[in-house]
């Protein structure tokens, strides 16, 4: 694939808040038309990260410049190109939806009625636009704080925990909805805590922890790097184990050694769980079934953060 | 520009419009103009039952302010502020002219005298101390701050509703007050001439300048120095907001300010530097009604002086930290 253009670029960011250092130091580009993870656990910088993105606080050292344009000293040409989220879609709750959307077109040049009869559309609240935002649920809040950071025809958007507190069902309507948007050229960028989210999601991804970027690359290549684990379950788990553990290509996990998320492992009872080459499944797989082990279940399991962190940081942790 | 700074206006005004906050002023005023007419029409009728003729009420009231100045309990301040008074009903009693006659025009001059230090600043807080804190604490600041628009031009936009929102409230107290007083005590009243230009030189009342005005035009006159009082409770309130997270504290230390110069006021001038305060200052209309200041050494020109110094102070203050600081929480 060729370069895209970059529409973001961040470079040496720091940010010291009471004199103690937040953001150590954070650079990275995002291109026209990719989705951006910026990843990391909670209390890692991502939202003091953000807010300095769309000029909510002033960096200590660094730039921030959106389509060439400096955050700090050309704000009213950088914000012209950002559409964003902070948080929480806060708008105000004693107007409706649309008198939201008048607010914010009229602080906008060139945003008219149609415009936002417009993103009314593409987000689908035509019927509950003209209802006081005090009675929207939190989706429909989420719907209208995107609505609004579309009016201006953003080159970018930038979303912060985009699916903190959505039921499933509207996680799956917004990646969906996240996806048209960077095929129609927009670049988005969008924070998390879960590394699942940013794979579903993410083209390429930024993984931040203690105020630093760890590493910046393709998600599948940064995911890849940590490996994963193989979970094995079986009509006898004894004979199946006691197979498993004589196979030298074949690593056996214990409990204590994994740290794959705990509602993945309830779910697969008394599973093996094993670090295994993807090209030698099908070989255990084959004596397994020639021992005659019936296979009851067999998953792939990606590594969890704290396990791409792990193996980022060579066994420092997340906190 | 002027464009957008119309469109940030419209914004402003709009918002708190649809916060309703105006609706409760109206609402407090419709409930308390009715007390005090009532209020005050008892007391008309008592008088009226008392003294046949209105000049015996002031000849009377003259005779019990000299008796208090002949006692010699009575401390010394005290009988300035009373030979003053006396200076005053006297020039209204060779000049023929009823001070107390009840109408809806002199009932909204009295009503809005007494409410400039209190009453008035109170409505305006209502509607200022939560214009920036009430956006911080609701969340919606970030979406304010991130559109493209500087952040000067946010603070001024609201800065012009709020002075709109100021004007309005004074204009609907007086409106309020003469629709619902003259119920009671009828409209006339307009042409009624009161004096003004009384000049307090010490003990003295030196009036050389004093002129009867009609009633409209004191009323005018009166109405512009509330007005100016109203404002600097608004620009001072303005910067509480934009200093303060909570919109409950900066109504508190608004109110705090405000009350404390109330009693300052009215703890005799000992103390000099309490002058300077801006809340000791906001009862302008007394030197229209040539009543002795709080302080010795204060005049209008002193007062107007001083808010516009607190003013501007202000302004400053909320303009330099709003453009700068971090939006954090």
């Amino acid at each position: 694939m060729a370069e895209q253009e970059v529409i973001l670029s961040v470079q040496g960011l720091k940010k010291t808040i009471r004199r103690k250092p937040i953001i150590h130091d954070v650079s990275f580009d995002v291109r026209k038309g990719e989705i951006f993870g910026f990843l990391g656990p909670n209390g890692s910088g991502k939202t003091t990260t953000i807010r300095m993105l769309v000029d909510l606080i002033k960096p200590t050292a660094g730039t921030v410049k959106v389509g060439g344009y400096d955050v700090q000293r050309q704000p009213e040409q950088a914000l012209r190109h950002i559409g964003c989220i902070v948080e929480n879609p806060e708008l105000y709750p004693y107007l409706s939806g649309w008198e939201n959307l008048e607010h914010f077109a009229r602080m906008l040049p060139d945003v008219d009625q149609d415009r936002i009869r417009e993103v009314v559309t593409i987000v689908g609240m035509q019927q509950r636009i003209m209802d006081k935002v005090r009675t929207y649920s939190l989706g429909m809040r989420q719907r209208l704080g995107i609505a609004q950071a579309l009016l201006g025809r953003p080159k970018l958007l930038i979303l912060d925990e985009p699916t903190n507190g959505l039921d499933p069902k509207g996680i799956k309507e917004l990646r969906e909805f996240i996806r048209m948007l960077a095929a129609q050229g927009m670049s988005l960028f969008v924070s998390s805590h879960l590394l699942s989210e940013i794979q579903l999601m993410c083209d390429r991804v930024a993984i931040i922890s203690r105020g630093r970027v760890l590493a910046v690359g393709g998600v599948d290549e940064l995911v890849s790097q940590a490996g994963g684990y193989v979970l094995w379950q079986a009509s006898d788990t004894d004979k199946a184990r006691a197979l498993l553990a004589g196979d030298p290509q074949v690593e056996l996990v214990s409990d204590s050694d994994h740290a794959i998320d705990e509602t993945i492992i309830s779910a697969l009872p008394d599973a093996i769980v094993t670090v295994i080459e993807a090209d030698h499944i099908a070989e255990v797989l084959r004596r397994l079934v020639e021992a005659g082990i019936s296979v009851t279940g067999m998953q792939k399991v990606s590594p969890s953060l704290e396990e791409l962190f792990l193996k980022l940081t060579e066994g420092e942790g997340i906190d | 520009m002027t464009k957008q700074l119309l469109s940030l206006i419209q914004n402003e005004t709009l918002k708190i419009w649809k916060k309703k906050r105006f609706y409760v002023i109206l609402i407090i005023l419709a409930i308390l103009v009715p007390i005090f007419t009532y209020a005050q029409s008892v007391m008309s009728s008592r008088s009226a039952d008392r003294f046949d003729d209105w000049r015996n009420q002031l000849q009377e009231q003259i005779t019990d302010y000299e008796n208090t100045l002949s006692s010699n309990r009575i401390p010394e301040e005290w009988k300035q502020f009373r030979r003053v008074m006396v200076q005053q009903l006297t020039y209204y009693l060779e000049q023929d002219v009823n001070p107390n006659a009840p109408n809806a025009v002199t009932f909204t001059r009295g009503f809005m005298s007494n409410a400039v230090t209190l009453f008035i600043p109170l409505m305006v807080l209502a509607i200022a101390s939560d214009l920036v804190s009430g956006e911080r604490s609701a969340g919606t600041i970030k979406m304010l701050l991130t559109r493209p628009v500087r952040r000067w031009k946010i603070l001024f936009s609201k800065l012009v509703a709020l002075t709109f929102y100021v004007s309005l409230t004074i204009i609907a107290m007086a409106v309020i007050c003469y629709l619902i007083s003259g119920l009671a005590f009828g409209y006339g009243g307009w042409g009624l001439p009161v004096f003004t230009g009384f000049v307090i030189n010490g003990s003295d009342v030196d009036t050389t300048n004093v002129h009867a005005v009609p009633q409209w035009q004191y009323v005018l006159m009166q109405s512009g120095l509330i007005w100016f009082a109203a404002m600097v409770v608004a620009m001072l309130s303005l910067m509480v907001s934009v200093l303060l997270r909570s919109t409950a504290a900066s109504i508190v230390t608004m109110m705090a300010a405000i009350i404390s110069g109330t009693i300052l006021s009215n703890m005799a001038s000992a103390w000099e530097g309490a002058k300077y305060i801006f809340s000791v200052n906001l009862q302008l209309t007394t030197y229209l009604e040539g009543t002795p200041p709080p302080i010795e050494g204060m005049n209008l020109m002193f007062s107007l002086l001083v808010l516009a110094a607190w003013s501007v102070g202000s302004l400053v203050v909320s303009f330099a930290v709003f453009t700068k600081q971090d939006i954090l929480n």
